[in-house]
């Protein structure tokens, strides 16, 4: 389904859970919020998602035992949920980054050969 | 493992719902608020800041039920809601559903505990090992009166010729039948029952059973009388009797003349081969006298085929050696065929042998109880139908009711399948709810049942185990509950059209289509139903009504024994003694009762001429032991003190027929076998029924209780009756003092069991009475449901018609107008449906037309008196929605339109 806004991209299923895990392991133990603030952050708001989006994503990760969530305070003392990325999560954001890698390049390549003739 | 670890958590996350969900709540109202702050900090006043944040958050709501869905097993989920909404659709008519409950758990309850009896009796393999390789071996023949016959009893010499000849290749294992018998555990006179089986040496090792405790029986055991007299307990009768004592091992136990040591204990599984019989204690088979006997057939012989032999290519073959090796025993055995006359023994040499596969046990249970198992099964069957079809009616017409709500549900998106999946819901709750109650009415009335199957005294035994099977059936029985309960609502609801279930004008008569087919379901089976009872129950009366020609009032039996025999004087001295108790009448002294489980029939040779075909049944008595009995005499006279047998005889009527056509019987003679010698007939009795209710009147005749040998010199009896007239209604009362009397006497005599005429003549129809009690109380259970269903679907009818029944009242129907349309077709169903439940009746009947005592399925008042009560309550069911649909008023109607 085309996006209304042209500047903005539609995340394919299974980026966010790779972003996220990624986001924790170089950001470390981060919430929701901040998370959803790196995000738009780095996207230069290329990537203009809702923040609730990240929600069920959290809650797979969780599942999946790859990130852990333990309540705290921010540095405005307020409660929140922080979400730290445990070692099978390292080990699966590893062996998803490999994946991806692999994808993306053979998409490149495919792509680059039909555009050379 | 991802998937696995997250499966875990999604399933665990079924019951710890409510607290992550607040937790989430707590999460994403601190995620709002940290955005509110956000834009609070970039100058917004504090409306727009929360705007924005909800903005930049997206729905909270759909994050909710996304984070949800995420997390947990939304099929689940929905499922369990599906549940809980049939909980209150059922809780919101309690009656209704407390009705269906119930209806469906006599239903499902008759059947699972019919299927247990019929599963104990007749299909649950023997806990053994290669059960599936044991047959019996019984021997088809003609028998008395020319009818065919099958035996199923060996002589021991025929067994073992047989057994030797088809070494090899298959074990052929001796068992008797578990006879009810007098043992003596300690020396003293202390008798008690116990269930005796004598049984060949290899059957504990060829059945594959371990003792539970001490050995079992071997072949080097099997010896003969007096060697090696060695016993083995059931683990039953070792736990009912010794309460599981270990030192039970060694103890002696006397059993006729003979005394024999216990060895072991059976294992707790294996209660003998006999279905409805619990063994007691297994002896040798060759420690019996019975064994070198080559005229007494005695026990039952099993084949135990050699495990990885194909049956298919071995068995015709094993049979037709045993069936030639049989013939040559039976051509040699001179005693078995001593004083037949030539044709005779051709036609008692026509046998044939026969296998039956019998990996489920065998016994005469089996066949007495197939049939009746069988009618129980089916009026089961029917009635849980009949409860079927009501509630499925009941589930109509509330999804009919509801079609509003299903229509509204469906235009706002619900799935036709989430619709289904509702209505299947509601009626698995109802069938599951009905199946635990029905467990345990089930659990109540399957031993109930069976504990009325034999007399008090002796009653069946049937391990009835609620294991896999029964656990199996009740749940495929269930499933078949649900889905006939739910399937058609369902799919009708399903099928709603919203606009025009919405504007209120669905199609008016297609709900009521399938109720009148249900209507006409339910009479058919309802009529089978009663059918069948009718026949039953009215075979019972004739059988119990028919008149017996001797009186059964106030006699007391004391069937007594007298180890190595006693002379007729003792007997009689005895007799004199119990004649001196207050509260004795009379007593006389016969062989054995009237109507009890003896009979014995004689061949009876008139002036020397070969025997005839036709056999007569005999009776040894005292003297006046006729007029005590009320026995008419139509001619001659009754014993006297001196009349010996042989010498003097009393015959009946049929006797005198059959032997003397046309003569006057008094003063001719007849002899019990060619070479005896003569009878002389002294009287003349009408005829009795001697042994069996069912069977017609047979030739029978009387002899004097004091025999004689040839020198004339007087035989010992081994057992008789004393027949005591007592002077109180309970002739029970006196027989412990009575058979202490005998006791102290010390001539040998002693009382083996106790009983009263009128309780054997009891005894003859428990059958009868069983089916007709059960038949009875399932024709009520069926008329009841079969009532409550139609009011409730003519109920419904009226309702659903009652614009049409005013527009019609308004434009001037009459009152009997009305009655007719609203009556019509539900007559036509009946009549439909009793005219099929009829057929089916017929056909039923001709399956156990051998339960019937003369009656046929064809006599006119089988039919007109289930007729008439299906009429009955057809009209009772009907007067209140008749009633209704005349009170419809009709400005009423029209006006609330």
């Amino acid at each position: 389904m085309p996006s209304k806004e042209k500047e903005t991209i539609q995340l394919r299923q299974g980026t966010l859970d790779l972003i996220v895990l990624r986001t924790l392991a170089s950001m470390g133990s981060q919430h929701a919020y901040q998370i959803a603030t790196r995000l738009q952050q780095i996207s230069d708001r290329l990537l203009n998602l809702n923040q609730g989006t990240l929600y069920p994503a959290l809650v797979r990760l969780e599942q999946y035992g790859w990130i852990k969530g333990s309540w705290g305070i921010t540095e405005n003392s307020r409660e929140a949920k922080y979400y730290a990325i445990t070692k099978a999560g390292q080990k699966a954001l590893s062996e998803e980054t490999e994946r991806w890698r692999k994808m993306t390049g053979l998409v490149e390549r495919l792509l680059q050969e039909e555009f050379q003739p | 493992m991802k998937h696995l670890r997250r499966g875990m958590r999604k399933f665990f996350g079924l019951f710890t719902n409510s607290r992550t969900e607040a937790e989430m709540n707590r999460e994403m109202a601190s995620h709002l608020a940290l955005l509110e702050e956000e834009f609070l900090r970039k100058g917004m006043v504090p409306a727009e800041a929360r705007r924005q944040a909800r903005i930049s958050f997206g729905g909270v709501e759909q994050t909710r039920i996304a984070c949800r869905e995420e997390r947990g097993l939304p099929f689940i989920e929905k499922l369990w809601a599906d549940i809980r909404f049939g909980w209150r659709q059922l809780r919101r008519n309690k009656i209704t559903s407390a009705a269906a409950v119930l209806s469906l758990a006599l239903g499902i309850g008759s059947c699972v505990a019919a299927f247990r009896l019929i599963d104990a009796l007749l299909w649950r393999p023997l806990p053994i090992s290669g059960a599936s390789n044991l047959y019996v071996l019984s021997r088809q023949m003609t028998g008395l009166y020319g009818r065919p016959a099958e035996d199923g009893h060996w002589a021991t010499p025929a067994f073992k010729l047989m057994r030797d000849a088809v070494k090899g290749q298959a074990d052929l294992i001796a068992i008797s039948d578990a006879d009810r018998t007098d043992i003596t555990w300690s020396t003293d006179d202390d008798t008690e029952k116990a269930h005796v089986a004598y049984v060949s040496g290899n059957m504990f090792p060829l059945f594959g059973l371990e003792p539970a405790l001490g050995r079992l029986l071997t072949p080097a055991d099997d010896r003969g009388p007096g060697l090696n007299p060695y016993a083995v307990l059931s683990w039953d009768y070792w736990n009912h009797r010794f309460g599981r004592d270990p030192h039970v091992l060694g103890r002696s136990v006397h059993i006729g003349d003979q005394t024999f040591e216990i060895i072991g204990v059976g294992p707790r599984a294996f209660t003998g081969t006999e279905n409805g019989t619990i063994t007691d204690v297994f002896l040798p088979v060759n420690v019996n006298s019975f064994a070198t006997q080559d005229n007494i057939t005695w026990h039952r012989t099993f084949l135990m085929l050699n495990p990885g032999v194909n049956p298919a290519t071995v068995l015709e073959p094993l049979r037709q050696h045993l069936s030639a090796i049989n013939r040559t025993f039976e051509g040699q055995c001179s005693e078995c065929l001593r004083g037949m006359a030539q044709a005779e023994i051709d036609r008692h040499l026509d046998q044939k042998l026969v296998f039956k596969p019998a990996g489920s046990g065998i016994s005469d249970l089996q066949k007495d109880y197939r049939r009746f198992l069988g009618v129980l099964g089916l009026l089961a069957a029917l009635v849980l139908m009949i409860a079927c079809v009501n509630v499925a009616n009941m589930m109509t017409a509330q999804a009919a009711a509801r079609a509003q709500e299903m229509a509204l549900r469906i235009s706002i998106g619900a799935g036709r399948r989430r619709l289904v999946q509702l209505i299947l819901c509601q009626s698995a709750l109802l069938a599951l709810l009905a199946s635990v109650v029905g467990a345990f009415f089930a659990a109540w009335s399957a031993p109930f049942v069976l504990s009325l199957v034999n007399p008090p005294d002796n009653p069946a035994r049937l391990a009835l185990p609620a294991d896999w099977r029964v656990l199996l059936f009740g749940f495929g029985l269930m499933l078949l509950v649900v889905l006939s309960l739910g399937l058609l609502p369902a799919l009708r609801a399903s099928a709603v059209r919203p606009v025009a279930a919405l504007k209120g004008g669905d199609d008016p008569h297609s709900p009521r289509r399938l109720l009148r087919g249900a209507i006409a379901l339910q009479i058919a089976f309802c009529c089978l139903v009663l059918f069948l009872s009718s026949l039953f129950v009215t075979s019972f009366q004739r059988l119990q009504n028919r008149p017996l020609g001797f009186s059964t009032d106030r006699l007391l039996l004391l069937e007594t024994v007298a180890g190595k025999g006693q002379l007729p004087v003792v007997w009689n001295q005895t007799a004199e003694a119990l004649r001196a108790v207050p509260g004795v009448d009379s007593v006389a002294i016969s062989g054995w009762p009237l109507l009890g489980r003896i009979k014995i029939n004689s061949d009876i040779s008139v002036n020397g001429a070969p025997p005839s075909s036709t056999p007569a049944f005999f009776l040894n008595v005292s003297p006046g032991w006729l007029s005590m009995m009320k026995i008419a005499l139509v001619s001659g006279r009754d014993f006297r003190l001196e009349d010996t047998s042989p010498g003097a005889a009393i015959v009946n009527e049929t006797f005198a027929r059959t032997f003397f056509p046309g003569q006057d019987p008094i003063g001719r003679t007849f002899a019990r076998d060619a070479n005896r010698p003569p009878n002389k007939i002294v009287g003349v009795t009408l005829d009795i029924p001697d042994h069996d209710l069912r069977e017609p009147n047979r030739a029978v005749f009387y002899v004097p209780f004091a025999g004689i040998d040839g020198k004339s010199a007087p035989t010992v009896e081994n057992f008789a009756t004393f027949v005591i007239h007592t002077n109180t209604q309970n002739a029970l009362a006196l027989a412990d003092s009575l058979r202490q009397l005998i006791a102290q006497r010390h001539n040998g005599l002693r009382v083996s069991n106790v009983t009263t005429q009128l309780d054997l003549v009891r005894d003859q129809t428990i059958r009868e009475r069983l089916i007709a009690m059960l038949a009875a109380f399932f024709a009520a259970v069926a008329l009841l449901l079969a009532g409550i269903g139609l009011y409730a679907v003519l109920n419904y009818s009226v309702l659903q018609r009652r614009r049409e029944i005013g527009i019609r009242m308004a434009m001037g129907s009459t009152r009997a107008g009305i009655v007719r349309i609203v009556t019509v077709d539900v007559f036509l169903m009946i009549a439909l449906g009793g005219c099929a439940g009829v057929a089916l009746g017929f056909g039923a009947a001709r399956y156990v037309e051998s339960l019937f005592y003369q009656v046929k399925a064809t006599d006119a008042d089988m039919i007109v008196l289930p007729a008439f009560a299906l009429l009955l309550t057809a009209l009772v069911a009907t007067l209140p929605a008749v009633l209704r649909a005349l009170r419809t008023n009709p400005t009423e109607i029209l006006r609330a339109e």
